[in-house]
């Protein structure tokens, strides 16, 4: 089995939101310094589904592809030290500020040029731009049979069977490899590297690509290639005008509470 | 460019639409009166009963299949379906919910059809003959503005962002068959699991009580659900419960758990990240129940309590009990 897990450097989305701030002119995240980089947590925790299907005895190689700066490099060293084989960095000029549609065209053509793979995992969706598109744009592009939101993942013998979560409750589903399938929270939490094979990943080969490697021209990728124009990004007001309801004992504030559910006609 | 048309797809729950596609109904009308052309439906499943009903809710047209076998979700079933009814309609937009299944179809729809896409919108706008579809993003922290330089455009859209128009059973409409190629279908479901209980369902409560870590284990849930049976209200949850294993995943609301607009939301033991407010910050009414009177969630709470849930809640019951006996009012 090749499993190819896709991997976004994003700032730490666990962080408290005073470390951001949103520049309005120049329409861009600023994340304050000291904030940490991270690799978004449906991508790790879909390297954790590709790790426990290798735990279950099949047989895999599992490489991590990052689209991203070179510092993205950080993300690749992470995934190689949680248990992957080998990393593709696509990191060049070109490529930078693409949208959904151009990161999916260049991840699938990155695909192609590894030769294709039996599984492609990604995250549901990217922890900065919340989008959710790329895994399935891969899909798409690539021809393949693709399974969101997955909880569980078993391969065997040419196919895949996925628990895809749903509103209440979840499907199982199963397709022929190879397929891509996107990973949600309910994977449970992704494995932390042990001291071992962080020693080990840095012996791990990774390779990087610029765009002329993947034979995309350059206003097929990166802003150039994107659909998405982004107009406006603001921090959303907040109502800001709580009414804390008094009260010196529980009973109290509770029968406060109460009367104004009452007032406003709620109960 | 010129904007004609705009094509929803409806989902149907107990072969009825769902209030999200009649709300989408209600936000391509008003779109349409902007731009012209129709208002289309793009329904697999729909039956000639189930037709009627999104004509009365807004729709000009109903694409369906014909097919039962498309009643419920299945990815390659209904993308394949719906690109036929996209190309037929030839919109300028397409929108779909902000469900499991929208999200799973809109983004293969948009690569199948050579458009964009733009996934849990909470307003859509025309300005100056430009769509701008506006959406959470960094966990709910702050919104983007985008518009795409593609003819076509697809969005998902949250429940509670629009209004559906009233039923009129007098509009007039037409059902088109779509024929599909049923070779499409590579996954294939083989099992749908879906969990008892909950019964009153968390998008549609009128009131939802969620609960957070603040619960401090499973049991915290008992303490809601006798609020909620007071309130005729639902439980929901942040993530942390769901992942902890208090509560099943399906009661997580938030940018990706489920969003909800109820008249009340009393967030319990919850600290209001983003990520959370995504999925409930529209409700009409939020009470915050927190020990931490510095926590964020005050900010979006029209009413606060500082205190241990464990002794507000069991109060705020009591009292509403009283009040109701005095006022000579029964449950709501
Ligand atoms: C990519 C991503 C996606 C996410 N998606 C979601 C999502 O969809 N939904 C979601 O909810 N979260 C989501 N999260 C998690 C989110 O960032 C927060 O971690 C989470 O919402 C916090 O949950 P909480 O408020 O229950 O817990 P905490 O932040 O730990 O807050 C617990 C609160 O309980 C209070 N408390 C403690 N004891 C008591 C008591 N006895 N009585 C009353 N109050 C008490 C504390 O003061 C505190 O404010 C996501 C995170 C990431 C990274
Ligand atoms: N720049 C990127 N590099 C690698 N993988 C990515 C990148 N952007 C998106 N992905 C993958 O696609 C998933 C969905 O991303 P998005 O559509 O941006 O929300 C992510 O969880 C990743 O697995």
């Amino acid at each position: 089995m090749h499993i190819v897990v896709c991997a976004k450097q994003v700032p730490n989305p666990e962080a408290a939101f005073s470390m951001f701030k949103v520049d309005e002119q120049a329409k861009t995240v600023i994340p304050a310094s000291g904030l940490q980089m991270v690799m978004s947590p449906f991508d790790e925790q879909a390297l954790e589904a590709a790790l426990r299907i290798r735990d279950a005895g099949i047989e895999s190689r599992i490489s991590i592809m990052t689209l991203g700066p070179e510092s993205a490099r950080a993300v690749l060293k992470h995934g190689l030290a949680m248990g992957g084989d080998d990393g593709v960095l696509l990191s060049d000029a070109a490529l930078q500020d693409g949208d959904a549609y151009s990161t999916a065209r260049v991840l699938a053509a990155a695909i192609g040029k590894l030769g294709g793979c039996d599984l492609v995992l990604t995250g549901r969706q990217a922890a900065d731009w919340d989008a959710g598109v790329v895994g399935c744009g891969i899909a798409e592009l690539l021809q393949l049979p693709v399974i969101t939101f997955a909880r569980d993942i078993k391969v065997s013998d040419r196919t895949v069977r996925v628990e895809r979560v749903v509103e209440n409750g979840f499907d199982v589903i199963e397709a022929p490899l190879p397929a891509v399938v996107t990973v949600s929270n309910e994977l449970g939490a992704a494995r932390t590297p042990t001291l071992r094979e962080t020693m080990r990943a840095a012996r791990k080969p990774v390779v990087m690509w610029p765009a002329a490697d993947l034979g995309l021209g350059s206003g097929e990728v990166g802003a150039a290639g994107a659909r998405r124009v982004l107009d406006r990004l603001f921090v959303p007001p907040r109502k800001g005008a709580c009414d804390l309801v008094d009260g010196a004992t529980p009973e109290e504030q509770g029968l406060n509470l109460a009367q104004r559910l009452l007032g406003a006609k709620l109960l | 460019m010129s904007l004609r048309g705009v094509t929803v797809v409806a989902e149907l729950a107990a072969g009825t639409p769902t209030g999200l596609s009649r709300e989408l109904l209600g936000l391509a009308r008003r779109l349409v009166a902007e731009i012209g052309g129709q208002v289309c439906a793009a329904c697999p499943g729909a039956d000639e009963a189930a037709a009627a009903e999104l004509i009365a809710y807004g729709a000009d047209k109903v694409y369906t299949a014909g097919e039962p076998a498309l009643a419920e979700y299945d990815s390659d079933g209904w993308t394949a379906c719906v690109a036929v009814a996209v190309r037929e309609a030839g919109p300028a937009a397409v929108l779909i919910g902000h469900t499991t299944s929208g999200a799973d179809l809109a983004p293969r729809l948009a690569f199948r059809l050579g458009a964009a896409v733009a996934t849990g919108c909470v307003a859509i706008t025309l300005e100056s003959g430009v769509l701008r579809f506006t959406r959470p993003c960094y966990g709910g922290n702050v919104r983007e503005t985008i518009s795409f330089n593609t003819a076509l455009k697809v969005a998902t859209v949250r429940g509670g962002c629009y209004d559906a128009l009233q039923h009129d059973p007098r509009r007039a409409g037409e059902t088109i068959t779509v024929a599909f190629d049923k070779t499409a279908r590579r996954a294939r479901v083989l099992e749908r699991q879906r969990d008892s209980g909950a019964d009153v369902r968390l998008e549609e409560a009128r009131v939802v009580i969620a609960g957070g870590r603040g619960l401090d284990g499973p049991e915290g849930f008992e303490v809601l659900a006798e609020l909620a049976r007071e309130l005729n209200g639902a439980v929901g949850a942040s993530r942390v419960p769901c992942d902890l294993g208090w509560c099943p995943h399906s009661m997580q609301i938030g940018l990706t758990g489920k969003t909800v607009t109820p008249e009340l939301y009393i967030a319990v033991g919850i600290s209001g990240a983003g990520h959370h407010m995504a999925g409930c910050g529209n409700a009409r009414n939020i009470v915050a129940i927190n020990t931490d009177a510095e926590a964020s969630i005050y900010k979006d709470a029209r009413w606060g309590v500082v205190g241990d849930y464990r002794k507000v809640i069991p109060a705020l019951v009591e009292a509403i009990r009283e009040l109701r006996a005095t006022q000579g009012r029964g449950k709501a």
